[in-house]
């Protein structure tokens, strides 16, 4: 393999094929339930009293599920300013790594730091995801162009989703409206298993999907942030331990 | 302040503006900033990667165990049984994402009408 950095820099056509080679990733299996889990988003708007346009800048504004959850549950429970952003300030915490994860991959010899601090806004689970899973088949001076299109069309489609279903969330039957709500664990569950680049990652999620729930009994606001730091570490010490005894 | 403070259009937006995308995006460029100083196969990432899988799965263990809106009518064991059903599925199938899927809402749906 040639070294990348004596290639020509990549010209606009091939840009814009890799750009649309993302974009076309937003149609796929994780695409479609993330879809869902907006369906879900839009409905629990519509009764925190969220007008649609709101819901829909909510969806831009934000872009991670978590923290628009977070925010609906905060203006439902009347909290004011303040109270709401350091609920989603903390529930967003978990972005940081998953952006120190992605941006080792995203980056060439030759990209812009400017271009990454545009791209970090579309990082949440979905595209975090396909990406870890399909960005090494893409060169490495097009990584940006494809995680670009990649990002803004799933945020895009999102937006028109949340748009399309705060219009006829009232008319759901209760049973599909209950059932909507598993789609976005379920999605979460099998897509972060198959993520997973090493045995540490497996055990991570074991660790999270326990500690998760019994901080929030124990330590609500700090659950999130708690789970991840002793489940991370804990999965990080027994990798060492493995690696040791090899 | 909250959502209803001030009863202008633009009130709600700057709302949304300041308490979620004010408290979102930082943690983001923080990242990059973290990364830029980080090669890709760093053994640090490990760490970093099982941590943001961590996070990520205690969001999913809180879905689970306590959800808002209808489906907070039904039992934690229903939502927790009908999650591992489907997981198990998609783990025996070789990582078939859609069948899980298909299996946990089966479990799910009979389980609500069943009042559990």
């Amino acid at each position: 393999m040639p070294d990348e950095a004596v290639l020509p820099p990549p010209d606009f056509a091939e840009r814009g094929h890799w750009f649309l080679t993302g974009a076309g990733k937003a149609i796929s299996i994780p695409g479609l339930i993330l879809f869902t889990a907006h369906i879900g988003f839009a409905g629990l708007a519509r009764e925190a009293g969220m007008t649609m346009g709101q819901a829909v800048f909510m969806v831009l504004a934000i872009w991670a599920l978590p923290g628009m959850v977070v925010l609906l549950g905060a203006v439902m429970s009347g909290a004011g300013l303040v109270a709401a952003a350091f609920a989603v300030a903390l529930s967003s915490v978990r972005l940081t790594p998953m952006v120190v994860a992605l941006v080792p991959e995203l980056r060439g010899p030759r990209t812009n730091r400017l271009t990454l601090y545009l791209l970090a806004h579309f990082i949440a689970v979905t595209s975090w995801v396909i990406a870890l899973q399909t960005v090494r088949d893409v060169p490495r001076d097009l990584r940006t162009s494809y995680y670009f299109g990649l990002g803004s069309s799933l945020v895009l489609v999102n937006m028109v989703v949340v748009w399309l279903f705060y219009l006829v969330a009232e008319d759901l039957p209760p049973v599909v409206a209950a059932g909507l709500f598993l789609l976005t664990p379920m999605y979460f569950l099998t897509s972060l298993w198959g993520a997973a680049r090493e045995q540490a990652g497996h055990m991570a999620m074991v660790f999270g999907l326990v500690l998760g729930p019994l901080l929030h009994v124990f330590v609500p606001g700090l659950d999130l942030l708690g789970a991840g730091l002793i489940g991370g570490g804990l999965a990080y010490g027994a990798h060492l331990y493995q690696d040791r005894r090899k | 302040m909250t959502l209803g403070w001030i009863d202008e259009w633009w009130w709600p937006y700057a709302f949304i503006l300041l308490a979620g995308f004010a408290t979102t995006y930082p943690w983001r460029a923080l990242g990059v900033y973290l990364g830029g100083r980080i090669r890709d196969d760093a053994e640090i990432l490990v760490l970093v990667r099982a941590v943001a899988t961590a996070l990520v799965a205690a969001v999913i263990g809180n879905l689970v165990c306590f959800p808002s809106g209808p489906a907070a009518g039904t039992t934690a064991a229903l939502r927790v049984a009908a999650a591992v059903a489907g997981f198990a599925v998609y783990f025996i199938r070789g990582r078939a994402v859609l069948p899980g899927i298909v299996v946990a809402e089966a479990v799910f749906v009979v389980g609500f009408y069943l009042g559990l």
